[in-house]
């Protein structure tokens, strides 16, 4: 358990930082790959292409990683206890989904200082769905004690494609989970590196002027105009990347076209932030990124990591 | 004799589905068995969160032999068809077939198929993986790398087969890899070692050592008994909810009831604010207080375990999300509480009511005219209506309802209030989504029924203007519900008012697909449906109502008070005796215009005239007529429709006489065409009412 030995900045009930390397331990002894986030804004862990794509086709795969998500209506300046434009995902991908991994992930929570012979766990039905990613998939909100701590997924389809095998998809709330694990009631009253006095570093050292400052942009600053443009540069990319990409053999640009969908992707949130997209056309820009998510995943399938 | 124990052992199934699933399962197995001639005595279906399970007790070791015949041709049928029998049935000759003889066919071949029975285990394993397989989830899902479809993951069968104190056999079996046995699980946490099961005695016992209630009831039973304890312990009545009640059972194998608090200043939140948060977001139990009746700052929650430190942990765990859920409901509330509704409109603009029908900006602008135009109807204050119109949907872009959605009306009505907005208005704002199902209430309060009305016809003429219209068991927006509240509105407050023209005008605001007027004629023959099935319920027949409805539908501007007043005096007119007899009357008078009339090729609708007749029964017939007509008529014009149709049932004498003595086709043909036209007369006459042709007899 957590507390053999651990010094106070890699202990998870007292370090924000040391509850991700508890995770990121424990996911890379079960064989998983642990990757850093990666290196574009997106609103959730799912969008990364470490997930999105690798669940696609046939070949194994493990993977575990923080990922930052950008939810830019999520904005509250900082004033709001639980609620931020920019918080943290810890995300567990395995392919196919491992007979024991409810058990895994129970051995995670004990692994980070949840004990289930002392909070009540609960696996809760829920009904996973992305519109935008054109994914589905079935399994649970899971509960401690009355909260949500994770969602944990068996993907049915992904960019309209069967997942075959299926993936089992772990998503850790980190903030909401270190919250609980410190006692805390407000997110950035968070002890972030597990020191005290002079050298502790809280949440709100790191975020809280990060938080202000992005609603402040999301809300009121950023450019529209350009935005849109970005909206549509971003989607001609993916397509013209895509044409390109196709020898009529394989697909040599899979990636590089998923990253224009997932720029897409977070521009429409950014201008739903903004306001400037109306109810009717809203349906339609989130159609539009699901064609492009589709499109790559069929690319994809037809490379060397994504095909048999 | 012989029992069948099978458990499907899986991860966590909704709560929702156990139950129906075990029972789907049970009746899946016992209807095959059956098929199969193997009868049981008795079949129980049990359901966790982890496991679906099912003991059928009393079967036989084997099913019986069975004998079944068929035929086949006649014995001097052409070669070619007795082959073809021979083939079909399995026989190597005719001398392996009987022949029957039928008196009006016949000599004629029949094979009589023997079938040996079989072993109940053979059977067993031979029909349990198809059922598993082809199980009818709503909605399944796939895992790892199996082909197997199920609601989640399966992870182990026992299915076991024996007589009592003797060791039972495992009916073998495999599904996706998965092969059955006699090893079950105990409780997550408390006891997840494996258990060996043998049969359904032990079997329940074992899981009950091992945390596990097999029995949902029980579950249940457990729950209500130990909340109900624990709040009488404090002086509390926890508030009953069966609905929370089936959902929590279906979370939990080992209930463990406990009880936890809140702080008291949250109790400043209007209640149904509170309960929501508990309830619908943390399925926990609220409670009031003995004395007062008041909502108390304590909750109950059932957790899965039994902890180590004595439940301590979990309770404060879910009093701190408890806390957090209603320090957020607190600060949506005071945030809230600082917008003026009506500040809020624009953002309606932003939020999208039917992708055809527009933003719930322009429905309140459509709720804000029609209920404008109700309200001159039924006399409402056109200034409080619009007001009310115009707030009606703005609670919607508030905090409170964004997080809780259930709770839309009721805030608008609370922050109302707050603003100093007139108590009807503001009563207006919750209660114009009365009556939310057939056990509730309708808005009495002329304000709040004006824009129930304009909300529902709202609603029913755009989803028809778009063809969007309820099929079958389909009716996603809920439209016979608003056709339904619509009716009672009106009903049971009396408002006597025609919605042909009012509709007309509405329709424009949408882009029809179609016509207009058969758009129109179609929406009405709707409303007069729900009506039709309402009055029923009443007792009043469809026939009466479909009598009444001939010639004077909603389409031509007759109210549904107007409607339902006619069919309520038409009913007590035919199961009157005097009514039954002049209903006998018009029949007979209809028939035998209908059979001249085809004969003649020309319709009767001409004068009588009284020179013409040749008996003091006609002349009396067409007085009375000509009297009562007026009579009648006039009555219908002031709407006084019980005098109508007691003017009417006057008819009945004349008519009995008329028929008893006249003879209709008499030889002089100027007598007979004017009695013809005499029983048209009577016809119109009783038209005016109804069209009592559509009474059933």
């Amino acid at each position: 358990m957590s507390e053999q030995n651990v010094p106070a900045h890699l202990d998870p009930k007292q370090s924000f930082q040391g509850l991700i390397l508890t995770l990121q331990n424990f996911w890379a002894a079960q064989g998983c790959v642990i990757l850093q986030p990666y290196d574009m804004e997106m609103g959730a862990g799912t969008f990364h292409p470490a997930t999105t794509l690798r669940s696609l086709g046939p070949k194994p795969w493990r993977a575990a990683y923080v990922q930052p998500c950008r939810r830019p209506t999520d904005g509250r300046y900082g004033e709001n206890p639980n609620r931020l434009q920019h918080y943290y995902q810890f995300q567990v991908l395995l392919k196919p989904s491992p007979e024991n991994l409810q058990e895994l992930y129970l051995q995670s929570l004990y692994a980070i200082g949840i004990d289930p012979k002392l909070h009540d766990l609960r696996f809760v039905e829920d009904d996973w769905e992305s519109p935008t990613l054109g994914a589905w998939g079935l399994g649970w909100e899971c509960w401690c004690d009355g909260m949500e701590v994770s969602q944990f997924t068996y993907f049915q389809q992904v960019a309209g494609f069967e997942c075959s095998p299926v993936s089992g998809e772990l998503t850790y709330g980190l903030e909401r989970i270190a919250c609980y694990l410190q006692d805390v009631d407000s997110i950035m009253e968070l002890n972030f590196n597990g020191r005290q006095g002079d050298e502790k570093v809280t949440y709100a050292d790191v975020f809280l002027q990060a938080e202000q400052e992005f609603s402040r942009y999301n809300f009121e600053q950023a450019n529209t105009e350009m935005l849109f443009q970005h909206f549509k540069d971003a989607e001609a990319e993916c397509r013209a990347i895509l044409e390109a990409g196709d020898n009529g053999n394989q697909h040599q640009m899979a990636m590089p076209a998923y990253e224009q969908c997932i720029k897409a992707s977070h521009v429409f949130n950014l201008l739903d932030a903004r306001g400037v997209i109306s109810v009717t056309e809203r349906q339609s820009y989130i159609l539009r990124v699901r064609e492009l998510a589709k499109a790559c995943g069929g690319a994809w399938l037809n490379t060397e990591a994504g095909g048999a | 004799m012989p029992e069948l124990l099978l458990e499907l052992f899986s991860e966590e199934i909704p709560a929702g589905q156990q139950r129906r699933a075990a029972e789907n399962l049970k009746k899946l197995i016992t209807d095959q068995l059956v098929e199969k001639g193997v009868l049981y005595e008795g079949a129980v279906a049990h359901a966790t969160p982890r496991r679906l399970t099912v003991h059928i007790a009393g079967l036989p070791k084997a099913s019986q032999d069975v004998k079944t015949e068929r035929k086949g041709p006649r014995t001097d049928a052409p070669e070619k068809a007795i082959e073809g029998f021979l083939r079909a049935a399995g026989l190597n000759s005719v001398d392996e077939a009987q022949v029957q003889s039928d008196p009006k066919k016949g000599d004629f071949y029949v094979a009589v198929i023997e079938k040996k029975g079989e072993l109940t285990t053979d059977i067993l394993a031979d029909l349990l993986p198809g059922t598993i397989e082809k199980f009818p989830w709503p909605k399944s899902m796939r895992w790892g790398s199996g082909k197997l479809n199920w609601i989640r993951p399966l992870r182990a069968i026992t299915a076991t087969f024996g007589h009592e104190g003797e060791d039972p056999e495992i009916i073998s079996f495999e599904v996706d890899g998965l092969k059955s046995g006699d090893t079950t699980y105990g409780h997550r946490f408390m006891a997840p070692e494996a258990i060996k099961v043998r049969r359904f005695d032990d079997y329940a016992h074992a899981l009950e050592q091992n945390k596990v209630v097999l029995d949902f009831e029980r579950r249940k039973e457990m729950i209500r008994a130990d909340a109900a304890n624990l709040a009488f312990a404090q002086n509390l009545n926890v508030i009953e909810d069966e609905g929370l009640l089936d959902e929590v059972a279906g979370l939990v194998e080992w209930p463990q009831t406990m009880m936890g608090r809140f702080d008291e200043k949250f109790l400043s939140l209007p209640e149904e604010v509170v309960i929501t948060a508990i309830r619908a977001h943390q399925k926990c139990f609220c409670l009031r207080d003995g004395a007062t009746g008041k909502l108390a700052n304590h909750f109950i929650l059932v957790s899965n375990l039994e902890a180590e430190d004595g439940g301590k942990t979990i309770v404060g765990g879910n009093e701190r999300v408890i806390k957090a859920r209603l320090s957020d409901a607190k600060f949506f509330y005071d945030t809230d509480l600082n917008v003026p509704l009506e500040s809020r409109l624009s953002k309606l603009d932003n939020m999208v009511f039917h992708e055809k029908l527009g933003t719930q900006s322009a429905r309140v602008e459509r709720l804000v005219t029609l209920s404008e135009a109700i309200a001159k109807q039924i006399n409402a204050s056109t200034t409080d209506v619009t007001r009310a119109a115009k707030l009606a949907k703005a609670d919607l872009v508030t905090d409170m309802v964004f997080e809780f959605p259930e709770l839309q009306g009721l805030m608008g009505r609370y922050y109302a209030e707050a603003q100093g907005e007139k108590e009807n208005v503001a009563a207006a704002l919750q209660d114009h989504y009365k009556p939310v199902g057939p056990s509730d209430s309708v808005p009495e309060d002329l304000t709040a029924a004006a824009v129930a009305l304009a909300d529902k016809l709202d609603m029913l003429t755009g989803f028809w203007a778009i063809d969007e219209k309820p099929t079958g068991s389909k009716d996603p927006f809920a439209l016979r519900r608003a056709a339904l509240g619509v009716i009672r509105i009106c009903l049971e407050n009396k408002l006597d008012f025609a919605f042909d023209q009012l509709l007309a005008e509405h329709l424009k605001n949408f882009n029809l697909v179609g016509e207009a007027d058969e758009i129109l004629a179609s929406l009405f023959g709707f409303i007069e449906d729900r009506l039709t099935v309402q009055m029923r319920e009443q007792g009043i027949a469809h026939d009466v109502l479909s009598a009444v409805l001939y010639k004077n539908g909603l389409a031509k501007g007759v109210s549904l008070v107007n409607l339902v007043a006619r069919a309520v005096e038409l009913n007590g007119l035919v199961k009157s005796e005097q009514g039954e007899s002049l209903v006998a009357g018009y029949r007979r008078a209809a028939n035998i215009l209908r059979a001249e009339e085809k004969k003649d090729g020309r319709r009767y609708q001409d004068d009588v005239d009284h020179k013409l007749f040749k008996t003091d029964d006609e002349e009396k017939l067409a007085t009375s007529i000509e009297v009562v007509n007026e009579a009648v008529a006039a009555n219908i014009a002031t709407d006084d429709f019980a005098n109508a149709i007691k003017e009417l049932s006057s008819l009945r004498g004349p008519v009995d006489a008329f028929f008893e003595n006249v003879l209709v086709n008499d030889e002089d043909q100027a007598v007979r065409v004017n009695r013809l036209n005499l029983l048209a007369k009577l016809r119109d006459t009783m038209h005016l009412i109804a069209n009592f042709s559509k009474l059933e007899g």
